[in-house]
């Protein structure tokens, strides 16, 4: 009997590592600092999380899907500069439209590279971190891009405003990953991400067209890109060309820290948000400590790495493998 | 032989798992110079008892002699120093290195600083080499060698220690009858020279053909050891899986229908050429030939996955051209194929989930996919092939190799297909399972399916046909009713001795 609980209590550890994880960093730093569990600090995390929340919610399909991308954080530029040049010249109402369209234009071209001509991920899509950046600074021709009349727009609305006193990133944060999550475990195109990512070779033997899948997942990331440009530009109303420098493995960290396997085949939006929202929190508890933020890097890796660490040991049973 | 002192022997070894006795007592010996069966279905218990004498798992209780000693193994290189040698059935060698870098792995000859005495390194393992008689040497890379010398690269390995018991899993399972014949010289060399081998393997024929005793696992505990020159396969499958096995040839001869599929002059580049067949409903094609005669690349052409070259495919008598195995499956054809875990299954995923793969888009409510519906289908075949698992939420991966073999052919039946194409059904499987799918496929096409069997064991073809199509490189030597087929006759068409050509 005592054997059994014991072994029931190491499945949920195993199962459920990070969610244990997340709900210690919190005590420790509400311990540590009140102000940490105050509602509007929490609050506050939470939508400043939104925007690598609603690219982490993206790059979960294209891991799942046995893929990397590392463009999202030029890409996430490329979003910004375009939306805030196109809204002085043609308007917000038409800004928008033409954004999304662009950015998802750069998910297809991606989608085609790594889906239809089978080009591995890692070499693509570091190759876009580049190209798509120089895109941006040609469209911007190296100038920070501002609003004229930051007073005067009603596009502020995503990024600043609320609604029923919830901050509008929040919403859509919470929107896209409700709606992403029912897509990827309730649909038959969910279930093909899986199979396509667990066994690409397997899939294919069951009818499944590997390359459209693949494709599809690049091409939801490239949307989750483009509203968190959305997000991104609403909030600072300007911005520089490299405002999403860096956030494509901060994207990455969360990902992984959710669970979701780098070679495939599992993880779940749910995971990816904790995910997400340990890294916001970890981040906003250093500060709230007083650390300053470069000692915050070091910091932040090594808590993933030590995360990553325990969710692995806790599935093997041991810290320490000699056998992968 | 029995006034010799065992190389090895276990003393009622016993390892539990949570929940599970997997060894409940097993004891046995292996004698110098003898080579020991050990035999069992998936999950008797075969490879945790491996895993104690290769020093990975401990066992809870008994002991391990070596030469009457008592001994306790902690670690694989600790059973290897000791003498204790594994030829593992999955090659673990690195493809860039030499096979002298391969075989020495881990334990090079150093000279002075630490440089690596190559001299040396390729004098021993030309040594090792020519012992087992090999047509590579030390300096040739891994990766360029066939599957069956990569095999003896893994072999020389173990050579390397003065072995006293040399342990072999399945080590034909990707090997060719000539390159068989090569194994077992190799094995025979060993026992002249006192070593005690432990011989684990599903194919009686092999069995019976170079072992001295074998010892029978069933549900973890020891079921006794038989002399192999003094029992035969009924014993053995008896006491393995507690019934007797049903291995006689088709003799069944039920109606048959029209003719559901018909191939002409197909051929696809150097793989096959011209093959020409038709196969009915209610009716069991058996194709057999060696490894690389081409007839995994038909099934692969009919499935969409290549492009014939010439040819045509005809289904109920109309001409169609298939690009994708999405089109293949849309004309009613269905591939169980010969990789199960690589290609059949996608292993981390539940029961249901894959074997309602092909169809998940037509098992929707609303946008959504019908858990109901999935269901339903899964228990339906669950029962139907009667899939021994805990429930639809098990994962693939963690089945045996039988129950995972039906989840893909209840994939495939569920889809309702026209022709289903079997590509080597029981690979890796356990006799008890064998002969369930054997039945299983018997009764499909008793249903009205029509059936394509592949296979590389000729008591399965055998077993399972009404008729027997012969390849030999690529071609179709000769087709056989069930009638006129005999095992001689068979294998001269596959081994390219032409008697009268009937294509």
């Amino acid at each position: 009997m005592a054997e059994l609980t014991k072994r029931g209590i190491g499945e949920v550890l195993a199962k459920q590592g990070i969610l244990i994880a997340f709900v210690v960093f919190m005590i420790v730093f509400a311990l540590a600092n009140q102000r940490f569990i105050a509602i509007d600090n929490i609050s506050g995390v939470i939508r400043s999380s939104a925007i690598l929340g609603v690219m982490a919610l993206g790059v979960t399909f294209v891991v799942i899907g046995g893929n990397l991308d590392l463009s999202v954080g030029s890409m996430m530029s490329f979003s910004t500069i375009v939306v805030l040049d196109l809204h002085d010249k043609i308007g917000p109402t038409l800004a928008i439209p033409a954004m999304f369209g662009l950015t998802m234009a750069l998910g297809a071209f991606i989608g085609f590279l790594v889906g239809y001509l089978k080009l591995n991920s890692l070499i693509v899509t570091l190759g876009m971190l580049s190209a798509i950046h120089g895109l941006t600074l040609t469209w911007s021709g190296g100038q920070n891009m501002d609003i004229a009349d930051k007073a005067g727009t009603w596009f502020s609305v995503f990024g600043q405003g609320r609604v029923a006193g919830v901050p509008v990133p929040i919403l859509i944060f919470a929107g896209l990953a409700i709606v992403l999550s029912l897509v990827l475990s309730k649909t038959p195109f969910g279930r093909k991400v899986y199979a396509v990512g667990g066994n690409g070779k397997a899939a294919t033997f069951s009818g499944i067209p590997r390359a459209r899948i693949v494709f599809m997942t690049y091409l939801i990331s490239s949307f989750c890109v483009a509203c968190a440009g959305l997000l991104q530009a609403s909030r600072s109303l300007g911005s520089q060309n490299t405002v999403g420098q860096g956030m494509e493995l901060e994207v990455l960290a969360a990902v992984i820290l959710g669970g979701a396997s780098l070679l495939g085949g599992s993880g779940t939006i749910f995971k990816t948000v904790i995910g997400v929202l340990i890294l916001g929190f970890i981040q906003n508890g250093l500060l709230l400590m007083g650390l300053a933020f470069y000692v915050q890097y070091v910091v932040t890796w090594l808590i993933i790495i030590l995360a990553v660490w325990l969710d692995i040991a806790a599935k093997r049973g041991r810290f320490w493998s000699q056998i992968a | 032989m029995t006034d010799h002192t065992p190389v090895l022997r276990l003393e009622d070894i016993v390892k539990t798992f949570p929940g599970v006795r997997a060894l409940d007592g097993v004891s046995f010996n292996v004698l110098p110079g003898e080579v020991h069966a050990l035999m069992g279905e998936n999950g008797a218990g075969k490879s945790t008892l491996m895993k104690v004498l290769g020093g990975i798992l401990q066992p809870n209780e008994g002991r391990i002699f070596i030469e009457e000693e008592p001994t306790v193994m902690t670690t694989p290189v600790q059973a290897k120093a000791k003498g204790v040698v594994f030829i593992h059935q999955e090659l673990s060698l690195a493809d860039e290195l030499t096979v002298a870098e391969n075989i020495f792995l881990g334990e090079l000859p150093l000279k002075s600083f630490g440089r690596v005495d190559w001299g040396t390194l390729y004098d021993d393992t030309n040594a090792i080499l020519k012992q087992l008689n090999v047509g590579f040497d030390a300096k040739t890379r891994v990766g360029d060698l066939s599957i069956a010398n990569q095999q003896m690269v893994e072999i020389a390995r173990a050579l390397t220690v003065d072995p006293k018991a040399v342990i072999f899993d399945e080590p034909t399972a990707s090997l060719t009858d000539a390159e068989k014949v090569v194994l077992f010289d190799v094995i025979s060399g060993l026992q002249s020279k006192g070593v005690g081998i432990i011989y684990i393997s599903h194919r009686m024929e092999e069995i019976f053909k170079i072992t001295d005793r074998i010892s029978v696992l069933r549900d973890g505990q020891y079921r006794g050891t038989l002399n192999t020159r003094e029992t035969n396969e009924e014993e053995v499958t008896h006491l393995m899986i507690g019934r007797k096995l049903d291995l006689s040839r088709n003799e069944s001869h039920h109606e048959l229908g029209d003719v559901a599929l018909e191939v002409r002059g197909l051929s696809c580049g150097k793989l096959f050429q011209d093959v020409s067949f038709n196969v009915r409903r209610g009716e069991v094609l058996g194709f057999y030939g060696l490894v690389g005669a081409g007839r995994t690349e038909i099934a692969e052409t009919l499935f969409g996955l290549r492009d014939p070259s010439a040819g045509q495919i005809l289904l109920n008598g109309q001409e169609v051209r298939i690009k994708s195995p999405i089109e293949a499956i849309g004309h009613g054809i269905s591939l169980v194929p010969e990789d199960r875990k690589g290609q059949g299954l996608v292993l981390g995923m539940n029961c249901r989930d894959n074997m309602t793969l092909p169809q998940v888009d037509d098992l929707t409510a609303g946008p959504f996919v019908s858990d109901g519906a999935e269901i339903a289908i899964f228990d339906q075949y669950r029962d139907k092939l009667d899939i021994r698992t805990p429930g639809w939420r098990q994962t693939v991966g963690n089945l045996s190799g039988g129950n995972q073999q039906k989840i893909v052919i209840g994939k495939w039946l569920s889809m309702r297909p026209e022709v289903l194409i079997v590509d080597e059904p029981t690979r890796g499987i356990d006799v008890g399972s064998k002969s369930e799918i054997h039945n299983l496929i018997r009764d499909l096409a008793a249903q009205g399916f029509a059936v394509i069997v592949i296979s590389s064991e000729m008591p399965e073809v055998l077993h399972v046909s009404d008729r027997i199509v012969a390849m030999y490189s690529g071609r179709v030597m000769r087709e056989f009713t069930s009638d006129e087929v005999t095992e001689d006759s068979l294998i001269q068409a596959i081994s390219g001795i032409t008697g009268d050509k009937v294509a």
